[in-house]
Order: structure tokens, then C-alpha cells, then sequence
């Protein structure tokens, strides 16, 4: 049994100890926000936070995340947030969609460690999200649009 | 009754019979030839809706339910107006475009307007191209830009006749303008009118607004789906959970077409959560309570292939194959009047041979679908892509009426062609699993991504070889052209309206119709077999041959030493459309300007899809490998029904496009593909995406497609700015292979 926080709630699972984290909050906690693209740590649909700090839960084992704090999409919220959810809205980022949940994770680790990011800090922050609709200049425009509105 | 599909012809077989399949998905050759040729007029559609028992059904149902008014539009009393969505949207935003169309007719407020995906209809849904309900090709706002206005037009017109009685006013007083209907000081919504709208007669033509009173169509109308697709609420078929649902991974021969010999299951079984292991004749299927229990326990088959009738060729021998046909005649699909005699008199013959690879579509979400089979019904939950031929195959496999399998179309996370496959592939597993382990659970079959870069269903491997004869002065006197590779339509469904005398549409679209003014031009073909199956990879045949023909023609303008795009000019003097875009987009990337030092341009321009695309990338060599830092791309696809929309799919379709260009590869090495997840078969990453601009030319022609005209113009341009840049012509994709300066 593992026990940790998700979303600020307590939870307890007993799923073995080596299953994904990814699996266990999709099909045994019920939050599908975080997404199957790899199962690699190669294309960061999955990406959740530890601790506050972005993860690849495809291939992080539960019993690694005992007693630590898991953001999901879900349960991303606050200012930077709202910042960049709105820019996504603003500039019709999305198409197919089912990246974006990891984009809109990295994204916003990005933004509160670096309110004023670059073109080369986004680079670095969201290369390895890949988005197979190819949305990476909208994305690159709704970082630097949500940017503006944490600075105004 | 069912149109051009005869369905009774389905009786209880096995997927793999196409050809009983091919019979009965009789598909309307000469529309399904246009689109894929892209050489027909506009596509004149008949009725709106259809007449017949269908209409009655719809018909009889408004006359019982709150506001049901038609199969395409629904505006209910708590003022939702719900568009009935015919097409799959996988994120080329056509769910958008349809609400769009219907909120414009009706006078809708863009926020009360609900997509919903509709059922598995082909009567009340088919997709006038296909004959079939389905998408693809590029053709759904072509399909649906009249159908849909006028769904939103007679609501409109129900609602008016609604409040003229209401208010015992003259209808001709009665406006409607962002959902509100008003007529002097009396004032109502969409939503208080519905109930007495439902009982006025459907109109059967409904009068349309003249394009210069559109509010929506033109200018901006958001995503349905952006906010839903920001919170993590948006459900794909992956996130699918019902009730007693078991999770099904399915081990496939490594090699294609192999078969199962004998399968030891001991530990497959052992593993905590599993709760069936059934074997079908093309692989083996744990059936387990969680996703990551069938995905481990799969991991712990010991199978034992039969071989005998797999592909067990490389690439290598394979490429080697198809350079040898290459020398060899093969069948006309184009018959120049004298290319022999013409490349005999030459003063200069520029040989030049392609390879490109075989391309996975490797969309973001992986294949999956849920299935449950029960009292002799089948319910699907999925991103179907072709919904009539998804019933079909299903239908066969239980032994059912393809009436009676439902399927609820989810929203699909990507695509580009892969969901919308002619044996229904991924839908026809988890039949077979169901089927066979008896279950009456809903079973939810989950591809990872070594099964979706393994799996076949490939953008084909092709060569092609040119031979172009020059005058003294560089001018075209004849041009010998030979493409050989996979028919991606023979042995499917959709055969008899795609192949005529051997030669695959889509296998030569993009040479053999080619625009420009070529004397003496000769296309053949060689179709080959391979066990890889093929499958139509966004843009389809423009993805090999705009690479050819415009390279081919910026290589022989080089020589001649003229301008790529006053030389591409003088050949286009009959295609207006051709010449317009590629003025544009010359005009907007600043072609008579000289580039920054070391940054090189090239320039393609093509039509697919009967819309016209021409690229200008901007590119700088570093450590020998190109970076594109900008793309300018100029579009004609008619009337622009959402120009965001438009510059969005043509932004990523540049994006798709290149990283096919720089990375992207399927290889088989003794029939066993090398590549399993993205590190192998690599895409292109955010670092390499470059600015693209898209500029609409202004058009009051009927709309075409927007979903795959951006790729096919993307690759030569970036291979012609390298040449422009070191020389070097890449004729061997992905660049990762064909580019080898320094």
C-alpha cells in the first residue's frame, strides 16, 4: 500500500509497488486528465508534479512518490494557472488536445520558476513535450502571453 | 434503402474477406476519383437532409420531444442550441467549423452553441464524397458548408414563424441576431422559443444568408473545445471507464502477417489483475482489470510465431526491389505523346531517383477502443473515423446487422488518416477479442506506442525515378517519370472507387496531374506488395510527390539559371489559383529581397485536396543540419469559413510535414521494424518548430480542404533552400539519411 497527496487530498492505494504512477491515478484513482502517449518518459503527456516539480508519472514507479505531494492537470490551479489556461483559451492553442494537459503542466512549472521566460528558457522548459499537431508556435505565443499577464 | 451501400451483402466473416467488404461499400466512384484527383468542379449537393424514412423518424421525434428540429441542429428550452457534429474531429477543429456554419444561419451567440458527435447514420450521415459516413481527405467543411447552413437556416426559420404566432406579428418583422429573437418591444431567446419552434414544419429549402451578412463565417469564431481541452476534462476513448470494463493488450507477431504457433501464458496469467488470456489467430490477448496489469502481463507471453506467410524482407532489400522495377516499364498512368524521341534530342538529361521511407502516423493517443457485446448488440465507444465501414466490419465479425452496432464517436487525439482505416484494424481487434473470450463486460483494447510505431498502416515506402530532358536553353522538351510502391486502396473497401486499370489514385496524384506546362511528360507505375499494410498518411500521395515534382522543377530552373518562382510562374500560366498563392507567399516572405547573410530560401507550391498551398522556408545550416527559422505560407481554399482555424492547420501542418522531412522513419530489418517509441522514430520537438505565417488569398469560391494542404508544400521547400544554400538536392528521406555534408 502507498499512501500520498493528490490534489491536496490523502489517498492510499494498493497497487504494487513498481505500477507507473500514471496508472494508478487514471485507472485506480479515476483522474484521466494525465495521458498515455509513450509510456517512455518520451513525449511528457503524463507529466504531473512532485513535490511541485514536473515528472514523467509514465515511468515513475507509486511507491517512489510515498508520502509526497502529486499535482495533476486537475488539480493545477492559482495564478500561473489561470494565467496560462486563459492564454490557451485566448489563442485557440489546442487541436486534437491530448498533449495539452502535459504542455499546460510544463508550461506553467515554467512560468513560476521564471515569470519572464525567453524563446531559448521556453525551448528548454517544453522540448521534451511533443505535440503531434505540431501546436508548438501557439504554444510558444500563450506562454509569452500569459507572461504579460503575470507581470501586468 | 441505404444508399449506395448494399448492407445485407454482410454475412457472418472473416475481417480480412475485403473484397466481400470492396462489394459492398459500393462507394460513388466519380465523386471519391474528384477528391482524390482533385480534378473535379464543385461538389453540387442534392437535399440538405435526407428525404425518406430517415426524415419521417427525425420528424415524428420533434413532434414529441422539447425542440428537436432536425438530425443536424437541436436547440432545447434551456437555450442550448446542439449542432450534431457528422464528422470526426481529431483536432482539425471541424466540430468549430460545423458550429460555426449553423450558428451563422441561425443567429445563434456563438457561447450557446454545443457540438455533439452523431450516431453511426449513414442515411442521415453520410459524407457526400464517400457515400459512406466518414472523414477524411480533407473534406469535411467541402461536405458540409451548404448541409449545415441550411440545418441552421431552417431552425432560424422555425423559430421565426414560432415567435410570429406567439406575437401575432408578421414573421417578416420578427429578427434574430446572437440568439435573441425580437419583434417590435417583444423580446425572447433561442431556448423559450424551441418548444413552439419543434412543432413548425421543417422548411425544405431554407433561404441563406448572402456572404456579406455573415457575423461568423469569415472572421473569428473560438474552438468549441479549447476550454474542455485546458482542464483535463476532456474524455478520449483512452479515458473511457465503465463498469465492470476489462483493459485488453494484444501481442502481435513482430514480423507482418505472422500468426500465432502456440503461446505459453503461465506468467501472463500469474500476474495479480489479469483475468483472460484468449488467442486469436493474428496474436494474443491478456484481458486484465487494469491498464498497466495488461500491459506487464503481455510483456510475459512466451509466443511462438508461424513465419510462413510474414514479410520477412528489410527495407534494404526492399528499396533494392523497387530501384529495379524503377528501370523497368510499368503501367501508364500518363502516356506522353514522344518522351523517347523527346529525351533523345536533349541537349542535357537530368536522372534523378527518391526514396522516402515509411512514415508512422504516430498520433498523440494512441489506437484504443472500448467495445461491449451484448444481446446481440454491439456498442462501441471510440474516435471513429470511418463510421458506415466501422459498422460494417464489426457487424461481420459477430454476425450482425451493422445497424445494430452502435458506435459513440469520441473525441479523437489526432489522427492524420490513421483512425480511418479500411479494415477498421484496431476496431476489428477488439471485436475479434470480444468475441472470442465471450465476454459481455465492455473490453477497452489499449495500443501502446510501440504497438502504434510497429503496427504497419503506413504513410508507403516509394521510389521514384525522373528523367528530364533540357534544350540548350534549360527549357522541359520531356519528362519520363516511374513511381513504384504500395497501392494504398487496392484489396480495401475502397478499390473500385480509387484504382481504375491498376493505377492507385493516390499513388500518382500530385504527378500525373501535375499544373505546370511539361511537353512530352510520361508517368508509369509499379504497385508492389508488402506485408507492412499501407494507409493514407496526412495529404496521402502529395506526401512523396510534391516532394518530386518541386524539387525537380527548382532543380531544372537552377540550370536554366531563372528565378524557382518566375521559372514555376512561366509554367503555371492556366492555373491562376497556383500563380496567386505562390505570389503571395513570395510577395510576403520578401523573395526579391536578399536573405539575412546565411540564411537560405526555397519555395514549393501545390494543390491537394483542391486547395493551393505555396511555402517559403527560411533556413540556416548549422553543424550541417538545416534549422528552418520561418515559414511563410500562402493559401487559397476558398471561402475561409475560420481563417484562425485555417492558419492553424497550416501551421501544424508544416510542422507534420517537417519533422517527417528531418527524422522520420519505419525500417525493417528482416521484416522486423527497428523503430518502438519516439526516441526511434523521431518527430519534431518544440526547439524545432519554426514562425510560421499563413496568408489567406481572399476567395468566393466554394471551400476546399485545410486539414492536409499545408504538408505537401513544406519538405521540397526546405530541400530546395538547402540546395539554394550548399548545392546538395536530398532525393533520400528523412534528411537524417539523405543530407551528409562535411
Amino acid at each position: 500500500m502507498t499512501q500520498f497527496k493528490l490534489n491536496g487530498r490523502d489517498v492510499s492505494v494498493e497497487s504494487e509497488d513498481d505500477t507507473p504512477l500514471l496508472w494508478v491515478v487514471r485507472d485506480e484513482l479515476g483522474l484521466i486528465g494525465s495521458k498515455f502517449g509513450c509510456g517512455a518518459a518520451q513525449c511528457g503527456a503524463c507529466t504531473m508534479y512532485l513535490d511541485g516539480q514536473p515528472i514523467r508519472s509514465c515511468v515513475t514507479a507509486v511507491s517512489d512518490v510515498s508520502g509526497k505531494e502529486i499535482t495533476t492537470i486537475e488539480g493545477l490551479s492559482g495564478k500561473v494557472a489561470d494565467a496560462v489556461r486563459d492564454a490557451w483559451v485566448k489563442l485557440d492553442v489546442v487541436q486534437c488536445g491530448y498533449c495539452q494537459s502535459g504542455q499546460i503542466m510544463a508550461a506553467a512549472a515554467l512560468l513560476s520558476d521564471n515569470p519572464k521566460p525567453t524563446d531559448d528558457d521556453i525551448d528548454g522548459a517544453m522540448t521534451g513535450n511533443i505535440c503531434r499537431c505540431n501546436t508548438y508556435q501557439r504554444i510558444r505565443a500563450a506562454i509569452h502571453v500569459a507572461s504579460d499577464t503575470l507581470k501586468a | 434503402m441505404h444508399g449506395r451501400m448494399d448492407l445485407s451483402q454482410f454475412k457472418t466473416q472473416a475481417v480480412a474477406e475485403a473484397p466481400a467488404l470492396s462489394e459492398a461499400l459500393a462507394l460513388d466512384r466519380r465523386n471519391f476519383v474528384r477528391l482524390a484527383l482533385g480534378t473535379g468542379a464543385g461538389l453540387v449537393i442534392g437535399g440538405w437532409a435526407p428525404a425518406g424514412a430517415a426524415r419521417a423518424e427525425a420528424v415524428a421525434k420533434a413532434a414529441t420531444a422539447d425542440g428537436v428540429f432536425t438530425p443536424y441542429v437541436t436547440i432545447t428550452p434551456d437555450n442550448v442550441v446542439t449542432v450534431i457534429v457528422k464528422h470526426q474531429d481529431k483536432g482539425q477543429g471541424i466540430a468549430t467549423g460545423l458550429s460555426t456554419l449553423v450558428a451563422e444561419e441561425l443567429d445563434a451567440d456563438w457561447a450557446q452553441v454545443k457540438p455533439e458527435f452523431a450516431p453511426a447514420n449513414v442515411e442521415l450521415y453520410k459524407n457526400f464524397f464517400f457515400g459512406v459516413q466518414g472523414t477524411g481527405g480533407s473534406t469535411a467543411i467541402a461536405n458540409s458548408y451548404e448541409q449545415y447552413r441550411k440545418a441552421g437556416a431552417a431552425a432560424r426559420a422555425m423559430i421565426v414563424e414560432a415567435a410570429a404566432k406567439r406575437w401575432g406579428v408578421d414573421a417578416a418583422t420578427v429578427m434574430v441576431a446572437k440568439g435573441v429573437v425580437t419583434s417590435g418591444a417583444h423580446t425572447a431567446t433561442l431556448g423559450e422559443l424551441a418548444k413552439e419552434a419543434a412543432a413548425v414544419p421543417v422548411p425544405a429549402e431554407p433561404k441563406l444568408k448572402a456572404p456579406e451578412n455573415f457575423v461568423y463565417i469569415g472572421k473569428s469564431f473560438p474552438r468549441v473545445d479549447s476550454v474542455a481541452k485546458t482542464s483535463g476534462a476532456r474524455i478520449y476513448t483512452q479515458d473511457v471507464q465503465l463498469p465492470g470494463m476489462l483493459v485488453a493488450t494484444l501481442a502481435r507477431s513482430p514480423r507482418f502477417g505472422g500468426t500465432v504457433k502456440s503461446v505459453d501464458d503461465k506468467a501472463a496469467r500469474a500476474v495479480k489483475g489479469v483475468v483472460d488470456v484468449v488467442t486469436l489467430p493474428k496474436g494474443v490477448a491478456v484481458l486484465a482489470t487494469s491498464t498497466y496489469a495488461a500491459i506487464r502481463a503481455r510483456d510475459l507471453l512466451q509466443i511462438t510465431w508461424d513465419d510462413s506467410n510474414a514479410e520477412t524482407r528489410g527495407t534494404d532489400a526492399i528499396i533494392a526491389e523497387y530501384k529495379a522495377l524503377a528501370d523497368k516499364p510499368g503501367l501508364v498512368a500518363r502516356k506522353g505523346d514522344d518522351v523517347a524521341g523527346a529525351l533523345a534530342k536533349s541537349d542535357k538529361v537530368i536522372e534523378a531517383e527518391y526514396v522516402f521511407p515509411f512514415l508512422a502516423h504516430a498520433p498523440m493517443e494512441p489506437m484504443n477502443c472500448v467495445l461491449q457485446f451484448k444481446d446481440g448488440q454491439a456498442t462501441l465507444w471510440t474516435g471513429s473515423q470511418l463510421q458506415t465501414v466501422d459498422q460494417a466490419v464489426t457487424g461481420a465479425i459477430f454476425g450482425i446487422k451493422p445497424e445494430n452496432v452502435i458506435i459513440n464517436t469520441l473525441w479523437a487525439g489526432g489522427s492524420f488518416g490513421r483512425r480511418g482505416v479500411y479494415d477498421s484494424d484496431y476496431i476489428a481487434e477488439t471485436a475479434q477479442i470480444v468475441k472470442t473470450s465471450g465476454r459481455s463486460e465492455p473490453i477497452k483494447l489499449v495500443w501502446t506506442r510501440e504497438d502504434d510505431i510497429k503496427g504497419g498502416y503506413y504513410r508507403p515506402l516509394y521510389v521514384h525515378k525522373v528523367r528530364v530532358g533540357l534544350d540548350k536553353d534549360g527549357a522541359i522538351l520531356g519528362w519520363h517519370h516511374r513511381i513504384v510502391g504500395q497501392s494504398i486502396a487496392t484489396g480495401t473497401p475502397f478499390e473500385s472507387a480509387i484504382v481504375k486499370d491498376g493505377i492507385d489514385g493516390t499513388s500518382v496524384e500530385g504527378v500525373a496531374d501535375t499544373p505546370y506546362e511539361i511537353p512530352n511528360m510520361h508517368v508509369e507505375l509499379h504497385n508492389t506488395k508488402v506485408g507492412a499494410p499501407p494507409l493514407w498518411w496526412r495529404s496521402v500521395g502529395h506526401t512523396h510527390t510534391a516532394y518530386v515534382m518541386e524539387t525537380m522543377i527548382d532543380e531544372i530552373a537552377a540550370l536554366a539559371k531563372k528565378d524557382p518562382v518566375e521559372f514555376r510562374l512561366s509554367l503555371l500560366a492556366k492555373h491562376p489559383r497556383h500563380r496567386a498563392v505562390l505570389q503571395l507567399a513570395a510577395d510576403k516572405a520578401g523573395w526579391g529581397t536578399p536573405p539575412a547573410e546565411g540564411v537560405f530560401r526555397g519555395v514549393a507550391v501545390h494543390e491537394s485536396f483542391k486547395s493551393f498551398v505555396a511555402e517559403v522556408a527560411e533556413l540556416r545550416m548549422v553543424d550541417s543540419k538545416p534549422k528552418v527559422e520561418r515559414v511563410v505560407a500562402a493559401v487559397d481554399c476558398g471561402i475561409a469559413v475560420n481563417p484562425d482555424n485555417i492558419r492553424a492547420q497550416v501551421e501544424g501542418g508544416v510542422g507534420y510535414g517537417l519533422g517527417a522531412i528531418l527524422h522520420s522513419k519505419v525500417t525493417l530489418k528482416d521484416g522486423v521494424v527497428d523503430q518502438g517509441n519516439f526516441d526511434g522514430y523521431e518527430v519534431l520537438r518544440f526547439n524545432e518548430m519554426p514562425k510560421v505565417e499563413v496568408h489567406l488569398v481572399a476567395s468566393d469560391a466554394a471551400p476546399t480542404g485545410i486539414g492536409e494542404p499545408g504538408v505537401p508544400p513544406i519538405g521540397p521547400a526546405v530541400a530546395n533552400a538547402i540546395a539554394a544554400g550548399t548545392g546538395h538536392r536530398v532525393r533520400i528521406l528523412p534528411f537524417a539519411d539523405g543530407l551528409k555534408l562535411g
